[in-house]
């Protein structure tokens, strides 16, 4: 199990966190997709290789899953591991009234950063 | 100087021949017989004196690792100008074409990536807006 001092390391980094965006608004992208993403959203360029990197980091933290299918790597997101962050930091001192009356503990609100900040699903039409 | 030819490299002729005109929409203009391969090439119908696309043997022994690593990454080998992605990709999906990336707006432009079935991935691409408007 990732400890969350790593998970911390993943997250803390602009393009890494911006590539979890593109994949919480289309999870299963290439390599070439998540690119292209990220240079015409986001005026992001590094190369190839960096993007690679970036997804050995998030893949080592349990935050990405890369999977073959046939010829082709696809990578997928999982935000799972998130809880454990809200796990270790539970909602002790938080201002939120309404939170703390009704009862919601910490773990289950995940507090995935920005996931459904994009618009859903677009160039996803069934 | 001017471009008359652009090439795939396809892993069966006769298979591509059928996929990129049966599928695809392209039609045949050379097929030249040379021993066991043809100069073979095919054209939009939408330009039939424009630039011909040559199926050309992937026999050499550097294309497969070549073609197989650029896939593996989703990387198209080449990219189609289409009228409307969206309704393209459909017409394709109906026909049993396999994508790898879905119809998405990158910026000015909106792609997407499918199959060959002959070795290679191919982008279809069309501008949001046309240029200067």
């Amino acid at each position: 199990m990732v400890d969350v001092e790593e998970l911390l390391k993943a997250l803390a980094d602009p393009t890494r966190a911006v590539i979890l965006d593109e994949l919480v608004e289309h999870t299963g992208q290439t390599l070439f997709e998540i690119c292209n993403r990220l240079s015409s959203r986001h005026g992001i360029n590094p190369s190839r290789q960096a993007i690679s990197q970036h997804l050995q980091v998030l893949e080592a933290a349990g935050l990405v899953r890369s999977e073959r299918s046939g010829r082709y790597k696809f990578h997928y997101v999982d935000t799972a591991p998130l809880l454990r962050i809200t796990e270790r930091w539970p909602n002790a001192g938080r201002q939120d009234s309404t939170r703390e009356a009704d009862g919601i503990g910490g773990t289950t609100d995940p507090g995935v950063p920005r996931a459904g900040a994009l618009p859903a699903s677009k160039g996803k039409k069934p | 100087m001017r471009i008359n030819l652009a090439s795939v490299l396809v892993s069966d002729q006769a298979k591509a021949l059928e996929f990129y005109t049966t599928k695809l929409g392209f039609v045949k203009k050379n097929e030249v017989p040379m021993g066991e391969v043809s100069w073979l090439t095919v054209v939009s119908p939408e330009d039939p004196d424009g630039v011909e696309l040559v199926l050309e043997p992937d026999s050499h022994p550097a294309v497969r690792p070549f073609l197989d690593a650029l896939v593996a990454d989703g990387i198209p080998f080449t990219s189609f100008a289409v009228a409307d992605v969206q309704a393209e990709y459909e017409r394709l999906v109906g026909l049993g074409v396999q994508f790898t990336q879905p119809p998405t707006a990158m910026g000015p432009v909106t792609t997407a990536v499918f199959d060959d079935t002959c070795g290679n991935l191919i982008q279809i691409a069309a501008m949001v807006q046309a240029p200067g408007e």
